[in-house]
C-alpha cells in the first residue's frame, strides 16, 4: 500500500467491468486532492457537459490515508452539476480506510448503468448490481437495504444517493456512511446521472508495516498529541456547534436569510443547548479517536396512545446554521427534523437550507406563491419547511426543480436575484466580512475551508487588498498539500509542516516529504487549471446585493472594498495558472485536454 | 491471571484504533481485519458497536476444534495461545468459536487476541480494560474453599 505510484481502479459502469491502471505522479501529486486533479486530467473531458457518462467520478485517498490518526477523509472529484466545472467535495466516514485497505489510490468511475445499480467492489471482487428496486428510496431505507446485500460490517464503506441525486440536483449530496457527506457541489447528482445508486467498498487487505521502528514511534507521537493535549478538545467537546454562541457575539451568524447577524434568540440553537438536550452519542470517522461527529435524536409522536418513535441525527455548526439560525428556526428539536428531512432526501443541509432561505424570503416578498412553494413558508416554521424539503428532493415541481439547481438558477426566473446568499455557491455560515465573502464567492471549491478568509475577518480589520490576498493565497497552499494526504482539516493544528514531514518520512515518503511546499502549491495550480479548463472565470462570479448590506463587528460592508478585494483575488487566482507558473510546477506538459 | 474485557462498549465511537493498535504492535501488519479485535456496527451505525474479541472462555472451544494442538488453552485464566508453526489453517478454530471472535485473513492464518493488553491504551473512551476473567475469579473462589 506504500507505493511510489497511484493504483487506481477504473470501472465502467455500462459494461460492469473494470481494470486497474498503474499511474505515475506520486511524488509530484501526493494523493488526495492532487490525484483527484491528475486523475480528472487524464479521464475527465473539460468541454463536454457535467452529464455526459464518459465524465469520471472520482474518489481518492492519500499518501497517508490509514497509516496515521485523522488521515481519514476520501476527496471526489467530478464536474459539477451545479456549475458545470470541475470540483472537488470531501468525506469523513469509513470510505477513506476501505479504499486504502482495498488496495486502490483512487476509483474512477465512468460510463452510465443501463439500470440503477450499485458498484461493489473490494481487493477481491467487483461487480455492479442492479438495484433497480431501490429507484426513489430514501437515504436512510438505501444503507439499510445495501447492509443487507453486501457483507463486511464494521469494515466497510457504503456511498448512497436519495431522491435528490436521481433527480440530478446540484445540490445532491452523497451520503457516506450516514452521518457524514461529500455534501457541495452536487457529486450526488453525478452519481445519479450514471444510474449509481450506491458504492460499496470493502477493505478487506492488510500490509506489511513500513521497516524499522520510526513508524510507530511517529503514530505514537501523533496519537499522543490528538488524544492527550486539549488541541483537539473544541471538535470532541461541543464539537463545531460551539461556533454558533460566538458568531453571534461577534455579529457574524447569518439569519433568516442574511437581514441580521446577531439574535437573542440565538440561546435555543447554542452548542450547549443541543449538547445539554439532544445529545445521544459521538461517532468517529474511522481512524479518528476524536470524535467530532455529534449525534442528537428527535422524537415523533406518530399515533396517540403515546407511540412515539425516535431518529438519531448527526448536527455540526454548519447545519444548524443552515437549518436553524439562517431559517429563524430556534428549537434545537425542530432544527433537528429539518436535517434529518434533508438527510432522507440526500441533499446538502447548507445548500438545501439556504436555498430554502431565499424561497422563503422570496415568498414573503410575493415574487412566488403557494402555487409555487405548496406549502407556505415562513422563517420559524419548521413543518412547512420539512414539507419543502420533501418536495426539493422530490424535485416535485417546477418550481423545486429550479430550486435544487441552485437559489440563483430559481431567482433568475422568479426574480430576487439581490438577496440570493449565493457566494459561488449557498453561503456557509459565515457573515464575517468582506474577506469571507470574496474568498468563498471565488474560492476553489466555494467552502470556508479554501482557505481562512473568515478566520481573518475575526482577527483583522484592515482593509489592505494585498495583504489579504497574500495572506488567501498562502494558506491555500498548505490546505492542498494537507488535503492530498488526506488529513482531516481539524488536525491541521497537529499536523504542520514539521510533523507531517516526520510522518511521510517514517513510512518511506521521503521524497514527498522534502518538497512539501511545491507539492501544494503544484496541486493547487493543477486543481485552479482544471477549473478554468471547464469553464471558471472569476469576473463572471457577483456578489449579491445582500451582502452590501450587512453589519458585523466591523460595521456595514464597504462595497469598494469589496469590489477591490474581489478584483485583485481574481488577478492572483488567474497568475496561479499563468504560463509561467505551470512552467515552474511542471504542468505545462499536463495538457492532454 | 487478567485477560482483556471491552466492557465498556456502550462508549464505542468506532474509530477502530484498537484493531489498528492490535495490528501494528502485535503482529506486524496495518490492518483492521488481522487483529485480535475487531469493531463492527451492531447492525447499522445507528445502533453502536460491537467489539469481536476472545472472551476467554475455559474450556475454549476454538482449542478443542484444533486438530494440531496450534490453538491451545493457556494455563490459567481462559484464552489461547497460537502456535503459527504447529498451524495447518484448516480454519476450524474460527468455526468453533461462539462469538466470530477469530478471524481468518486471506490465507486463512487465524488472528486470535492474546490478552496482552496493548491495545487498551489506544481506545479514546476506555470502553476496554484488563480484569480478571471470569475462569480466573472461579479459580480464586474454589481455592478459597
Amino acid at each position: 500500500m506504500i507505493r511510489d505510484y497511484f493504483r487506481v481502479l477504473l470501472v465502467d459502469l455500462a459494461t460492469g467491468k473494470g481494470n486497474v491502471a498503474k499511474v505515475e505522479g506520486r511524488n509530484e501529486y501526493a494523493g488526495g486532492s492532487g490525484l483527484g486533479a491528475l486523475l480528472f486530467s487524464i479521464y475527465g473531458h473539460p468541454t463536454r457537459p457535467w452529464d455526459d457518462p464518459d465524465q469520471p467520478l472520482i474518489f481518492s485517498i492519500g499518501a497517508l490515508t490509514g497509516l496515521f490518526p485523522l488521515m481519514s477523509k476520501t476527496v471526489c472529484s467530478f464536474k459539477s452539476p451545479y456549475h458545470d466545472q470541475f470540483a472537488e467535495s470531501h468525506a469523513g466516514g469509513r470510505s477513506a480506510l476501505a479504499i486504502r485497505f482495498a488496495d486502490y489510490d483512487a476509483i474512477v468511475i465512468k460510463g452510465r448503468a443501463p439500470r440503477l445499480s450499485c458498484l461493489s467492489i473490494g481487493m477481491r471482487h467487483l461487480e455492479v448490481k442492479d438495484v433497480q428496486f431501490l429507484a426513489g428510496k430514501d437515504v436512510f431505507a438505501t444503507g439499510k437495504m445495501l447492509r443487507r446485500m453486501f457483507p463486511g460490517s464494521g469494515h466497510r464503506s457504503i456511498l448512497r444517493i436519495g431522491p435528490a441525486g436521481e433527480n440530478l440536483s446540484g445540490m445532491a449530496c452523497i451520503n457516506a456512511d450516514t452521518y457524514r457527506h461529500f455534501g457541495r457541489l452536487g457529486s450526488g447528482g453525478v452519481m445519479g446521472s450514471k444510474n449509481l445508486k450506491g458504492i460499496v467498498i470493502l477493505g478487506d487487505g492488510s500490509f506489511a508495516m513500513p521497516e524499522g521502528n520510526e513508524y510507530t514511534k511517529v503514530f505514537d507521537e501523533v496519537y499522543d498529541k490528538m488524544t492527550g493535549t486539549d488541541m483537539m478538545s473544541k471538535y470532541h467537546n461541543l464539537g463545531t456547534a460551539a461556533n454558533l454562541n460566538a458568531l453571534n457575539e461577534l455579529k457574524s451568524l447569518p439569519w433568516r436569510n442574511l437581514q441580521a447577524t446577531s439574535d437573542d434568540d440565538i440561546a435555543g440553537i447554542t452548542g450547549e443547548k443541543f449538547a445539554d438536550e439532544t445529545l445521544l452519542r459521538n461517532a468517529a470517522c474511522a481512524g479518528c479517536p476524536v470524535g467530532c461527529i455529534h449525534l442528537g435524536f428527535v422524537r415523533e409522536k406518530f399515533m396517540e396512545q403515546n407511540q412515539y418513535m425516535y431518529r438519531q441525527v448527526a448536527y455540526d455548526y454548519e447545519p444548524i446554521f443552515a437549518t436553524g439560525s439562517m431559517l429563524g428556526v430556534t428549537d434545537p428539536f425542530h432544527v433537528l427534523t429539518i436535517m434529518d428531512e434533508i438527510e432522507k432526501a440526500g441533499l446538502d443541509v447548507m445548500s438545501g437550507g439556504v436555498a430554502l432561505a431565499w424561497a422563503t424570503e422570496a415568498f414573503e416578498k410575493g415574487l412566488i406563491t403557494e402555487k409555487e412553494t405548496i406549502v407556505p413558508l415562513a422563517f420559524g416554521n419548521a413543518e412547512g419547511y420539512q414539507k419543502a424539503v420533501y418536495y426539493m428532493g422530490e424535485a416535485e415541481n417546477d418550481f423545486y426543480a429550479a430550486l435544487i439547481k441552485g437559489s440563483l438558477v430559481a431567482a433568475k426566473k422568479y426574480g430576487g436575484e439581490d438577496f440570493a446568499c449565493v457566494l459561488g455557491q449557498e453561503m456557509a455560515g459565515y457573515a464575517t466580512g468582506e474577506t469571507f465573502y470574496v474568498a468563498e464567492a471565488l474560492g476553489f471549491r466555494h467552502s470556508h475551508l479554501d482557505s481562512g478568509g473568515y478566520s481573518w475577518d475575526q482577527k483583522n480589520d484592515s482593509k489592505d487588498v494585498n495583504a489579504i490576498c497574500d495572506f488567501l493565497i498562502g494558506d491555500e497552499t498548505g490546505r492542498a498539500f494537507i488535503t492530498s494526504m488526506v488529513a482531516c482539516l481539524f488536525g491541521r493544528g497537529v499536523y504542520n509542516d514539521e510533523q507531517l514531514a516526520s510522518c511521510l518520512n517514517s513510512v518511506g515518503y521521503s521524497e514527498i516529504a522534502d518538497n512539501m511546499d511545491t507539492i501544494g502549491e503544484r496541486v493547487r495550480a493543477l486543481r485552479w487549471k482544471m477549473r478554468f479548463d471547464t469553464g471558471y472565470d472569476p469576473d463572471a462570479i457577483t456578489i449579491p446585493k445582500r451582502y452590501n448590506e450587512v453589519t458585523t463587528w466591523k460595521g456595514k460592508t464597504d462595497p469598494k472594498f469589496l469590489a477591490e478585494l474581489k478584483k485583485e483575488y481574481g488577478n492572483r487566482i488567474r497568475g496561479l495558472v499563468s504560463e509561467e507558473a505551470l512552467i515552474r510546477l511542471g504542468l505545462e506538459k499536463n495538457d492532454k485536454n | 491471571m487478567k485477560t482483556l474485557t471491552a466492557s465498556r462498549m456502550e462508549r464505542c465511537i468506532g474509530c477502530h484504533s484498537c484493531s489498528f493498535a492490535c495490528a501494528r504492535q502485535v503482529h506486524k501488519l496495518l490492518s483492521w481485519n488481522t487483529a485480535g479485535i475487531r469493531i463492527s456496527s451492531s447492525g447499522g451505525l445507528s445502533t453502536g458497536f460491537v467489539a469481536k474479541v476472545c472472551l476467554a472462555c475455559d474450556p475454549a472451544p476454538c482449542a478443542k476444534a484444533c486438530p494440531t494442538g496450534a490453538m491451545k488453552a493457556r494455563k490459567k485464566g481462559g484464552g489461547v495461545l497460537h502456535k503459527k508453526d504447529l498451524c495447518i489453517r484448516c480454519g476450524k478454530c474460527a468455526e468453533a468459536c461462539p462469538v466470530d471472535a477469530i478471524y481468518l485473513d486471506l490465507k486463512s492464518r487465524p488472528f486470535v487476541c492474546i490478552h496482552c493488553g496493548r491495545c487498551v491504551k489506544y481506545c479514546p473512551h476506555e470502553c476496554l480494560e484488563m480484569i480478571e476473567s471470569e475462569s480466573t475469579k472461579r479459580a480464586k473462589k474454589e481455592d478459597a474453599l
